[in-house]
């Protein structure tokens, strides 16, 4: 859908701020989370997971387990069958390990018990005879020839040769001469960079209840982004047929992507499908974090050649992104997002996925695209430092603009990194003073948005107020933004309509709640719905009035008669038409199905300022501010609250966090004590700037906000501790130790 | 008071709630399997939680008579085995006397757990990086022992044996820790290193206690370290090196170099040998300005 030709256009509800619906219920405690559904009979699922990085399972013996009072199932891989699409065979493996341990915490048995406590006693009662492997939990030492392999047959064709079977795809992108835009440059950088892999870290852990009848219907409940897409997996793995299966997705304690996927809930419905009782599982933060998924973790080299005024000449980078122990794709997105900031001449990335013996990686806000883009804004502010050019007047020098074409292929339409970075250029943040042991860094960000499959309806109720129903979880505010934009449509206040998000029996398909695509598609879909609905007000109107259909209009809230000619009749509203519907041809009701494209990409630009402590290498972020293109701000509130949030996990990314394997091939650090996320105290206030430059692609110009400002908290930190000391970490996180080591070296 | 909590099959833990330190001593004594000591519970209930153990019996401690209490003794103070990091945190004697002490025990948590844990149980759990163990060390504080055979003194400093073991016999249990008295112009601190504000374990720490002369110039100093070695080490060549200073820069340098040499830590996920070194110095000599500005030394 376009965006509307009154370009002008005076938002009367949108760009508001009313008060979020799911509040109350969040923090009364009413909000119904994963673990908080139950049902009469209901049994209690436990999951036994591999002590070992990567093991043969030679056999499992339940059978002490079976016999202990209270123990009513146990599900191995043996319960499932071998689905031959390979994607649904990889969840599959996944949530349950066939043959072979992949990694440390990978399921191998699940318990159903009368009790969690009798079914966590079960679960020591389990034997299983394992042959431990070697394992290799490194990116670069699972490319290696030799390196121990995860999984056999998983290399795709345009892998080269030279690498282990660990690599399963490579890619490139880019455009131009390199070698001519090298020849060109006053200087060349090459520098290498590692980041780890870091966890979304929701609140909420994993938990669904499942309940499987013997007429073979079933119901899930689950916390989860997308229900239909653990409805369209768990039937395929479940041999059922989509509409027996229905999936309704509970209030969502956080997902940030995690939760795009499906690690649970075929077991749990195995386990009631096997004791015909309804069952519950609920994953423990140690499960959270062994077996479910972080990010990639990283090894790239970036190449960049400049001119000595600042004029970027040629950028090539090589990615490499471990995923864990089953293919994956999120190098794609490193290698087209690395140098979408910029309009280059010659561009080239290298992109490779691998395997290795480390839960499987799921989306986390902006997949692939944090650390690449740390890594070529790294470069970027080492050629500022070595020039002493101005580190926002060299990105709006090679700023990626309309008409630009991008780094990945596509050519820019109406895009705001040159506003964005204007915005921070005029903050009062870029010139404040600094103190000693203090610096300031920036980076830019960037990310697609997505649209995608969905479907909402919106219903008319007789006394004048809407029920909105979509199917996306609302995991940023997004329930708000729709009933926004449904009342602008309508012309009705706010708190006249409520959006509630539907199973999968309620509505149709849509995509998961991801790529930033909820408030874009769905809102889309939502504006629709509206006019959809409009029509028929209008219909219904000049059915009562006796007038032609086509004279009449809507205009604040009313039908009202086109002009003179159309006839005198006082305008009827909303709530009037909707009173009398049922004498004017029944129930009113708006609907719009769309596959979304147009989802215009989203630049950040993000100033922060730090200050290291010079004897143990600690750095406190002193000052952070976002400046983000967000097409339109529907609810500023939340905009703002996604901005903060990303600069949150961004600097936890640069600072702290990390998963932390010992030799063994376990992992290290399964709690959020040594998890480090950062706590409210580590941060400062986050200042948020929104721009407004519409997208093209939407009616009210509205671009997804959640993911890119997750993306320059990275290299913003990097570039602000390399001008705090004057030492250039090239390793993420830049935890104390790290630091303070690179510190003592600089001498 | 006692019960037996018994679940399905394999669950079975008794719980008891004497209210005399003797009954308690004796119910431990007396059982067989695992026993845990309970008071505040903020190790002892998330160990259970994870399944790291699986006591036979747990002893509540928190209705023994007089356990919660703070009492005033000989210019000092009493501290129960029950008493919380927010009642300690109130009293405004002991901080007075002793701040470095409960800043360190204050450090330990969140607000919630401050409402319940206790630094007895925070020196029985064992851990090299206990917050509030070098404070007392360097205060040469007492802990008060009920065993079987009656009650003992022992200094804090000797209750530590390994990561996880103390040297408590079977059927004892600490039922306060005595603050000693201190001349005028003494004061203390305690510093912890951690990659963040709060909510976090010690990386490397510090606590040093000096008494100053009417003229400013340390006439005795004691410096215990945390998480640099299997247990909390008191460095007296550290503290040496303040005695007749007046924490000039190079009385506090080589403080530093005394407790980075004494240091005798572990590579692990929380920190490297060479940071643990090097920061317990850059602790000591913070703590050290800290404690001579407290006790009036500028």
């Amino acid at each position: 859908m376009a965006l509307d030709s009154q370009a002008k256009k005076v938002f009367k509800q949108v760009g508001t701020r009313p008060r979020r619906p799911d509040g109350v219920d969040k923090v009364t405690g009413r909000a119904m989370y994963g673990a908080d559904a139950t049902a009469p009979g209901m049994l209690f699922a436990r999951v036994l997971r591999s002590p070992h990085a990567h093991a043969v399972i030679k056999s499992i013996d339940a059978s002490a387990a079976l016999a202990q009072k209270g123990v009513k199932a146990v599900v191995t891989s043996a319960d499932f069958g071998v689905p031959e699409d390979l994607f649904i065979r990889d969840v599959q493996d996944n949530c349950m390990a066939r043959g072979k341990v992949l990694y440390d915490g990978h399921a191998v048995a699940a318990v159903a018990a009368v009790s969690d406590a009798v079914a966590k006693q079960a679960l020591k009662l389990i034997k299983v005879d394992y042959q431990v492997l070697p394992h290799v939990t490194d990116v670069d030492e699972a490319m290696k020839p030799g390196a121990p392999v995860v999984q056999q047959g998983r290399t795709e064709e345009n892998v080269g040769p030279g690498f282990s079977e660990n690599v399963t795809t490579y890619c490139e992108f880019g455009h131009g001469d390199l070698v001519a835009g090298f020849a060109k440059a006053d200087r060349i950088l090459e520098r290498s960079f590692k980041t780890a892999a870091t966890h979304q870290g929701y609140i909420e852990p994993h938990a669904c209840l499942a309940s499987v009848t013997s007429d073979g219907k079933a119901d899930l409940w689950c916390c989860t982004q997308g229900q239909f897409h653990v409805r369209n997996v768990c039937a395929e793995i479940m041999g059922m047929e989509s509409s027996q299966l229905r999936v309704t997705a509970s209030e969502i304690g956080g997902g940030f992507g995690g939760k795009t996927t499906v690690f649970i809930e075929p077991v749990a419905l195995a386990l009631s499908r096997k004791t015909g009782r309804p069952v519950k599982m609920v994953m423990s933060r140690e499960e959270v974090f062994r077996a479910t998924g972080p990010t990639v973790s990283s090894s790239m080299d970036v190449k960049i050649g400049m001119t000595r005024d600042g004029r970027i000449t040629a950028a090539e980078a090589h990615l490499r992104y471990q995923g864990g122990a089953f293919p994956t794709g999120t190098v794609t997105m490193g290698g087209q997002s690395a140098f979408a900031a910029y309009d280059l001449e010659a561009v080239r990335t290298y992109g490779w996925n691998v395997m290795t013996n480390r839960p499987k990686e799921a989306a986390y806000r902006a997949p692939g695209a944090p650390m690449a883009i740390y890594a070529v804004e790294s470069v970027v502010d080492e050629f500022c430092q070595h020039f002493g050019l101005d580190p926002l007047d060299v990105r709006l020098m090679n700023a990626a603009k309309k008409g630009t074409r991008s780094s990945y292929g596509p050519t820019f339409d109406a895009i705001g990194l040159i506003a964005t970075l204007e915005a921070a250029k005029a903050h009062p943040h870029y010139t404040a003073p600094l103190g000693p042991n203090q610096g300031r860094g920036l980076s830019c960000g960037f990310w697609f948005n997505f649209g995608g499959n969905t479907c909402v309806t919106l219903n008319v109720n007789s006394d004048g107020t809407i029920g909105v129903t979509e199917g996306n979880p609302d995991i940023g505010g997004s329930r708000a933004s729709i009933s926004l934009m449904a009342a602008e449509e309508l012309g009705i206040p706010y708190d006249k309509v409520r959006t509630i998000v539907a199973d999968t029996n309620s509505i149709g398909y849509n995509d998961i709640t991801d790529g930033s695509r909820v408030t874009f598609s769905v809102g889309l879909a939502t504006i629709q719905s509206a006019r959809n609905a409009i029509k028929v007000m209008c219909a219904r109107a000049a059915k009562i009035w006796g007038i032609d259909e086509d004279a009449v209009i809507w205009e604040d809230g009313a039908a009202k008669p086109s002009g003179p000619n159309a006839g005198d009749f006082e305008p009827m509203t909303l709530a009037e038409i909707a009173a009398v519907s049922a004498e004017t041809g029944g129930p009113i009701a708006g609907h719009h199905e769309v596959n979304a494209d147009g989802a215009g990409v989203s630049f950040g630009v993000h100033l922060a300022d730090v200050e290291v402590d010079p004897e143990t290498g600690a750095t406190k972020v002193l000052r952070y501010t976002v400046f983000q293109d967000a097409g339109r701000a529907v609810h500023p509130d939340y905009v703002e609250g996604q901005m903060q949030g990303g600069a949150a996990q961004g600097i936890g990314w640069a600072l702290n966090e990390e998963y932390i394997y010992g030799k063994d091939g376990r992992l290290q650090n399964a709690g959020f004590l040594d998890y480090r996320v950062p706590v409210a105290s580590d941060l400062p206030n986050i200042d948020t700037v929104i721009l407004e430059i519409p997208n093209p692609g939407h009616p009210y110009g509205v671009r997804g906000v959640g993911e890119t400002p997750i993306v320059p908290p990275l290299a913003a930190l990097s570039n602000a501790v390399s001008r705090a000391v004057g030492v250039r970490m090239h390793e993420l996180p830049m935890s104390p130790p790290k630091l303070l080591k690179a510190m003592n070296g600089k001498g | 008071m006692s019960l037996k909590i018994t679940g399905i099959g394999l669950v079975n833990m008794q719980y008891a709630r004497p209210e005399t330190a003797a009954e308690a001593s004796k119910l431990l004594a007396e059982a067989r399997g695992a026993t845990r000591v309970l008071a505040g519970g903020t190790d002892v209930l998330v160990q259970l939680k994870a399944g790291m153990v699986e006591p036979d019996l747990i002893v509540d401690i928190k209705k023994i008579d007089g356990i919660r209490s703070i009492t005033q003794e000989d210019g000092g103070y009493r501290v129960g085995a029950a008493v919380s990091g927010a009642e300690l945190g109130e009293h405004a004697g002991v901080v007075a006397l002793w701040p470095g002490v409960v800043e360190g025990f204050e450090l330990i948590g969140s607000t919630q757990v401050q409402g319940r844990a206790t630094m007895a149980g925070n020196l029985c759990n064992g851990s090299p990086a206990a917050d509030s163990v070098p404070g007392m060390v360097a205060a040469q504080a007492i802990a008060r022992i009920q065993g079987p055979a009656g009650t003992r003194d022992c200094p804090v400093a000797d209750i530590p044996v390994s990561p996880g073991k103390i040297s408590l016999a079977k059927g004892e249990i600490i039922t306060s820790i005595f603050l000693p008295a201190r001349p005028n112009h003494a004061s203390d601190a305690y510093l912890r290193f951690i990659p963040r504000t709060e909510m976090d374990i010690a990386v490397a720490s510090a606590a040093v206690s000096l008494v100053l002369d009417g003229a400013g110039v340390c006439t005795s100093a004691r410096v215990a370290l945390g998480a640099v070695a299997p247990t909390v080490v008191l460095v007296r060549g550290a503290a040496d090196c303040l005695v007749g200073t007046k924490l000039e820069d190079s009385a506090l340098a080589a403080l530093s170099d005394a407790c980075s040499a004494a240091c005798n830590p572990i590579d692990d996920k929380r920190g490297t040998v060479e940071f643990r070194t090097q920061v317990a110095g850059v602790l000591a000599k913070r703590a050290a300005r800290i404690a001579y500005d407290r006790a009036g030394g500028r």
